[in-house]
């Protein structure tokens, strides 16, 4: 298990001291100018050198992802851009950095935009996490008024403001390009890329949008080392995470992990075991509602990282946000659940994801009674097929998996209760 | 989803001094010219205030942001937290109803709803103080099953708790938002399993709670006076990020009117700097169509002069302007607003005067599109057009004359 002197997140649950004085006393802001004063090439390429991967859900890897803004100005100012816009179902960690580890993230967010030249930074919070917003905005303040913002940022010589910014109730706006039409004044509504946002992207500017746990573990990658970070999970999967395991366990929580640990060891050390034990276990979603969902029996040696859930179970790490569904639980309704979500916050901008959205949780919606054919499973994955990676973003992509997730694994569970219906008799599976 | 704006819309909104002051300050977080990019919390703010979003918040706001009121409608339309109907004086509760939190027992906490505040969403209860309805993920999906209720999150909920809670909240109690079961916050309810050295200093509540208690704002209407408006990004020189704060808010109109009655209001002092501008331009409709679409808030491209006008219809008889090709109820009730009753005053309008009159209504062109003077001429000497010919036999505007 991750001992706490290797936790980035030493104030999750906001027990310590919240004031910057506390995060001081924990480490943080702890010699930023020379952490800057190595300047713009030592951090990219140390942040390569960790292995850190986006946690917003892509994994994407981050230094590289630094990289790509333009090394000079070409007159246009840059943008760091931090994605708080965190909704995805199951997700619940930026939560907790924003408002008890306010610190880390504007730490690093002074950090990574030195990196990208940008002197300007906007967080793009969700419009519901208003306390939030609050806690965060108190310690932007705190920040200014020790001079670690502003001109002279932290007397690193680089001037540097951070503006907090919301959004209003659209999942679509974690997109990073309708995150920046809606930073923008206008409806979510992702744009085609190219351009990336690195070359236009906020207000037609070179842009990085990076996640808040992203940027909220970079000064202490960059203070302890790139080495010290990747010695933590497999290779490809460097680092600690935060996870947020909810559902039925019995004490869920969002906690601080080393990556590749195993889901029977991150569920009996911190989550108090399965509720009624681990042969009541029915089905996993182990990274956020975008990403399928896995058998009970498949994932309890599961190692939780990126290449494994992604190469071993068709499924992936996504946020980290494992949902857990005990047999209680009526699996088709939990995934007909999330059709619906993603019904409700498709943007309407492509017409595959638009009416397709809204045609699947239809389907689901008779699947969950049983009023369908046996057909029309197949015609159902069909039509997930035509909506998958025919959309400009890939929120049509994410309302398919789940839903292929649930055809791949949870088949007979459906056409048991198709044929129930039809015979008025209770079916095997539900007999059990 | 279609969400159209509430049939029953207040006279007038404006902010209240204080977010007056909050808004404008939020505004010069943004670049010169890209102050649109505030729309989102001025909206919000404006919700705050009165509870929903009504039509005449939305006006203000595109007029205090120089947008068109289309986009800013949109944005309303298109963000799910802006609420365009009236919601519950006290409150209005908000379940998650999404996967975490339904596995955990959300839908029963909709049965409450249903049965204590009203049988649909965004309806309000019957003694007016409550509206709910189920949202998509807010994000707490480790306390689930979970509420927001005003600002606040209402965490780790059963029946029982979030009955009283609603029943407290009606009451006017002060109630204590966070977790409802003991937690503390987003840690193992059982006691922790990481950070045990972290707990030194652990206040009575965690950092959303404790504002909460701190600032006792949770349901209530936000006048903007609750914390003081701090704005650290502007420095001592007045400075934001390099550029001059001070000065760039576009200024706030005093109350918002109806369009019409907007631009009548401003009409004196337009027609003065008007008028001081030398030559005057030809006017072509694409052009001043043009110039419109680019920036809807600034001064017509064409000189404007003022018509004659008429304080009532002549012996009371007014023609009947709808027979124009492009005039309906509306608009001929504009145009009586605004003095004109007869097809002869509209058939002697001059350029500047078509100017005048397209400043004023809210489909700038249609005048020359349509070719009201022309139509006007003939039907002013008793002729027909084929359209009047059509609109009378057919009664086409029966329908629609409310």
């Amino acid at each position: 298990m991750l001992k706490d002197q290797d936790r980035i997140f030493t104030n999750l649950y906001g027990m310590h001291e919240r004031t910057l004085a506390g995060a001081k006393a924990r480490g943080h802001w702890d010699g930023t100018a020379g952490i800057i004063e190595k300047g713009r090439d030592w951090i990219i390429q140390t942040m390569k050198d960790s292995g850190l991967r986006g946690r917003g859900g892509a994994g994407f890897p981050t230094g590289l992802k630094w990289s790509f803004m333009p090394k000079e100005s070409d007159g246009r100012p840059a943008y760091l851009v931090i994605n708080a816009d965190e909704s995805e179902p199951g997700t619940c960690k930026d939560r907790e950095i924003m408002r008890h580890d306010p610190h880390t993230l504007i730490e690093g967010a002074l950090i990574a935009s030195f990196a990208m030249n940008a002197h300007t930074c906007y967080i793009y919070l969700r419009g519901e996490y208003i306390r939030e917003r609050e806690a965060l905005q108190a310690a932007i303040d705190e920040c200014y008024d020790q001079g670690l913002l502003g001109r002279n940022a932290a007397g690193s010589g680089w001037d540097f403001d951070i503006f907090l910014h919301h959004g209003a109730g659209a999942y679509i706006c974690g997109e990073e390009t309708a995150l920046i039409e809606s930073l923008e004044g206008k409806k979510g509504m992702p744009r085609m890329k190219p351009p990336f946002p690195a070359g236009a992207g906020l207000y037609g500017c070179p842009t990085t949008v990076n996640n808040v746990e992203s940027i909220a573990v970079v000064p202490t990658i960059l203070r302890r080392g790139a080495e010290w970070f990747a010695s933590f999970g497999r290779q490809n999967n460097a680092g600690t995470k935060l996870f947020a395991i909810s559902g039925h366990v019995n004490t869920p929580c969002v906690v601080e992990e080393a990556m590749s640990i195993s889901f029977e060891e991150l569920i009996e050390k911190h989550c108090g075991g399965i509720r009624g034990g681990w042969d009541n276990l029915l089905a996993v979603i182990p990274g956020g509602s975008s990403v399928p969902c896995v058998r009970g029996e498949n994932m309890r040696d599961a190692i939780m990282d990126f290449d494994y859930l992604r190469g071993e179970l068709g499924s992936g790490l996504g946020t980290a946000a494992v949902i857990v569904m005990d047999k209680q639980t009526d699996i088709i309704k939990a995934i007909w659940r999330l059709a619906k979500f993603y019904k409700h916050e498709s943007c309407g901008q492509c017409t595959p994801c638009r009416e397709g959205t809204g045609w699947m949780m239809r389907v689901m919606e008779r699947l969950v009674r049983g009023e369908a054919e046996l057909e029309e499973i197949d015609m159902l994955w069909d039509v997930t097929k035509q909506v998958e990676g025919h959309t400009i973003c890939a929120l049509g992509d994410a309302a398919a998996w789940p839903i292929q997730g649930l055809i791949r694994n949870f088949r007979e569970e459906i056409e048991d209760r198709i044929k129930a219906q039809k015979s008025g008799r209770m079916g095997a599976m539900a007999a059990e | 989803m279609l969400r159209r704006l509430h049939p029953e819309q207040p006279e007038s909104f404006a902010f209240t001094p204080a977010n007056q002051a909050w808004a404008e300050a939020q505004i010069t977080k943004y670049p010169e010219g890209r102050q649109a990019s505030a729309v989102i919390p001025l909206l919000w703010r404006a919700q705050e205030q009165e509870g929903w979003v009504s039509k005449p918040a939305i006006e203000y706001v595109a007029d205090m942001l120089g947008m068109a009121y289309i986009r800013v409608l949109e944005v309303a339309s298109f963000y799910f937290m802006f609420q365009l109907q009236p919601t519950g004086s006290v409150a209005h509760v908000q379940i998650c109803g999404t996967t975490s939190c339904m596995i955990c027992g959300a839908e029963d906490l909709i049965a409450v709803c249903r049965e204590k505040i009203a049988a649909k969403p965004h309806t309000l209860s019957a003694d007016g103080k409550f509206s709910w309805e189920e949202v998509e993920c807010l994000g707490a999906c480790t306390n689930a099953p979970m509420a927001q209720i005003g600002k606040d999150y209402y965490e780790d909920l059963t029946t029982e708790s979030f009955t009283r809670l609603l029943d407290d909240l009606a009451a006017g109690k002060t109630v204590t938002p966070g977790p409802q079961n003991g937690r503390y916050a987003a840690e193992p309810k059982t006691g922790l399993t990481s950070l045990g050295d972290y707990e030194s200093g652990k206040t009575q509540y965690n950092a959303s709670v404790q504002l909460a208690m701190d600032i006792k704002d949770g349901v209530k209407r936000i006048q903007g006076d609750e914390v003081p408006l701090l704005t650290p990004w502007i420095g001592k020189d007045g400075k934001v990020a390099g550029r001059a704060a001070g000065g760039q808010p576009p200024k706030a109109p005093e109350a918002v009117l109806p369009a019409v009655k907007q631009a009548a209001k401003d009409a004196p002092e337009k027609k003065a700097k008007v008028a001081k501008s030398a030559a005057a331009e030809p006017s072509s409709p694409e052009g001043a169509a043009a110039k419109v679409t680019e920036d809807s808030t600034t001064q017509p491209a064409v000189e404007e002069k003022a018509p004659e006008t008429l304080k009532e219809a002549r012996g009371g008889l007014p023609d009947d302007l709808k027979l124009l090709k492009g005039v309906g109820p509306k608009l001929e009730q504009t145009l009586n607003e605004l003095g004109f009753f007869h097809f002869d005053q509209i058939a002697e309008w001059t350029d500047a005067e078509v100017a005048w009159v397209d400043a004023r209504l809210k489909f700038k062109g249609r005048i020359k599109r349509d070719g009201w003077i022309e139509q006007a001429k003939r039907l002013a000497v008793g002729d027909e057009t084929s359209f009047a010919k059509r609109a009378k036999d057919e009664g086409i505007y029966k329908d629609d004359d409310k």
